[in-house]
């Protein structure tokens, strides 16, 4: 069927006016036969699998982007999670391991390599210990290696053991890069019910579940959903739902053809498409502003709750039709450091840390790429991981934190990440202590949500 | 058939289409289907063209986007299976 002339200027208006891309293709690798007991064997095996695999990523990528006309910003790499196969190395080979991900990642030329992660959300193996004891270091002498840990599940409870030593980890992850901002925080996220085929950093590894090889997409597109809002300033809130469906289908139909056509190409199987609109700091690019756009005069007023589960289903709803495999984490991303209308909301007192938690129910994931003041206690970024962890566990979600305390700064503050990262002002914490709560240590059962057979 | 959309942005002035129209036909490219409309002195035109021969677009796009350059006009070339994927169910 011909296109008219007024669909093919929207498509055009799209990319090169509303910052519609694709965000990432990232390539899911297993890494479970690289497993050895000799350390240099296997040091061998990972970084030889990752870079006969994903050789050619970076190269077609580029190409469909040119042939297609729509850019796509990262080219990423998801393993298996690296706990998995640490076996017996110690916490010196884990970290080693790291630098060698590290160099197979510039040497492919990938933005980042996701999976330097740990699964701990019921018990610790040895291999899981080691990954933790080697992470603030491994995080910190690297560049593009990004880590997850999972410390809580619906099905399994939160393991508030595994929940006070991510406080430590994380508190001393800033402190070894202190002179970047406490940049290696950025670079883990620590989750409840994380999913396995998620292409988006920090988050991403390639789950248990998964084959040999996958290709998965995540699309982006908060301005295209801005710009589509601006064109209906009076449509009541049941209209507001269906123009974000509706862009949300063609912004998911634009990523999914790109996706199986680049899979296609590397001869991999294509995996999912992640349904999330990922904010950057460009002009427009920001899920805040389509909060205000629907009717906020500033985000973290009282209704940006009701505006975010609202934008969030639709987009849903929307891209759920144009995907054949939706999976990820497909909703909205609230990252605070990557949205200038986040940024604007903190420094106008109008958006709080207690406000982006609630808002963390509703939306696809959680505290994002938050600036903390450099003094918090390792007890109450524990506490802070635990209260995320019980909201995804009792609403069967998905919640992360990835937090950065930035040694040397206080409240108010602003601190500059650069790239996609951006730039965050410095939030202030509750100062009363949560220590004993987290001494106590043990596990939080599984909820009745938990008993569903 | 493989078909590209060509698409021609900018402000309105004498030649456009013989410029752009010239760069086709000396790759060899044959026009299926040409629209235009002109607002306010702002001209879009959009062509669907049969690239099938065409292994690669590159050297189209860079000879595309230099007449651009000449003319002050933003000129792409592009797949058309992106369009159809956006706006066909």
């Amino acid at each position: 069927m011909n296109i008219a002339l007024d669909e093919m200027m929207e498509t055009i208006r799209m990319i090169q006016m509303e910052n519609l891309d694709i965000r990432t293709v990232t390539m899911g690798i297993s890494l479970h036969d690289c497993g050895d007991s000799d350390f240099e064997k296997m040091n061998k095996k990972v970084y030889g699998k990752i870079v006969s695999l994903a050789g050619r990523l970076k190269e077609v990528a580029e190409a469909v982007e040119k042939e297609y006309g729509i850019p796509i910003i990262n080219k990423r790499i998801s393993i298996t999670p690296i706990a998995e196969i640490l076996g017996n190395a110690t916490k010196e080979q884990a970290v080693e391991l790291a630098k060698t991900l590290d160099k197979a990642a510039i040497e492919l030329g990938v933005d980042f390599i996701g999976g330097y992660s740990a699964l701990v959300h019921k018990g610790i193996t040895k291999g899981d210990q080691t990954l933790l004891d080697a992470l603030p270091e491994a995080l910190s002498v690297t560049e593009r290696v990004c880590s997850s840990v999972s410390v809580a599940t619906t099905r399994s409870g939160i393991n508030m053991d595994a929940v006070r030593q991510m406080g430590m980890i994380i508190k001393e992850a800033a402190e070894r890069t202190k002179d970047q901002d406490g940049m290696a925080c950025a670079k883990l996220v620590v989750f409840c019910n994380p999913v396995e085929d998620n292409p988006f950093m920090a988050g991403a590894f390639h789950g248990a579940g998964e084959g040999e090889v996958v290709l998965n997409v995540g699309v982006s597109g908060p301005g295209v959903v801005l710009n589509a809002l601006k064109r209906y300033p009076e449509a009541d809130l049941g209209e507001v739902s269906d123009v974000i469906k509706k862009t949300a289908f063609k912004i998911t139909r634009a990523g999914e053809l790109i996706g199986r056509i680049v899979a296609e190409r590397l001869g991999v199987p294509f995996g999912i498409m992640d349904l999330s609109l990922a904010p950057t700091n460009a002009m427009n690019d920001s899920v805040a502003e389509i909060l205000e756009e629907i009717g906020l005069e500033r985000v973290g007023t009282h209704g940006t709750i009701a505006a975010l589960a609202l934008m969030n289903d639709a987009v849903k709803k929307g891209g759920a039709m144009a995907s054949s495999y939706v999976g990820g984490l497909s909703g909205a991303f609230i990252p605070v450091s990557e949205d200038n209308g986040m940024i604007q909301g903190i420094i106008d007192n109008s958006l709080t840390l207690p406000k982006l938690e609630a808002m963390t129910c509703v939306c696809s994931v959680g505290l994002d790429m938050i600036a903390l003041t450099g003094d918090v206690t390792p007890a109450t970024l524990s506490a802070l991981i635990a209260d995320e962890a019980a909201i995804g566990m009792i609403n069967k979600k998905t919640t992360a934190v990835r937090v950065i305390p930035v040694p040397g700064k206080e409240e108010g503050e602003m601190v500059e990440f650069g790239g996609l990262l951006g730039r965050a002002p410095v939030m202030g914490v509750n100062p009363f202590s949560s220590e004993k709560l987290i001494r106590r240590g043990g596990r939080i059962p599984a909820p009745l949500q938990a008993l569903i057979n | 058939m493989r078909r590209a959309v060509v698409s021609v942005v900018g402000k309105d002035q004498v030649g456009i289409i013989a410029k752009v129209t010239t760069v086709l036909s000396d790759s060899h490219i044959n026009i299926l289907d040409i629209s235009q409309t002109i607002l306010q002195d702002f001209f879009t035109m959009m062509m669907i063209v049969d690239v099938t021969g065409i292994e690669n677009l590159d050297r189209l796009q860079e000879q595309l986007g230099n007449t651009g350059d000449d003319l002050s006009l933003k000129i792409n070339i592009q797949l058309e299976e992106i369009f159809q994927a956006m706006h066909r169910v």
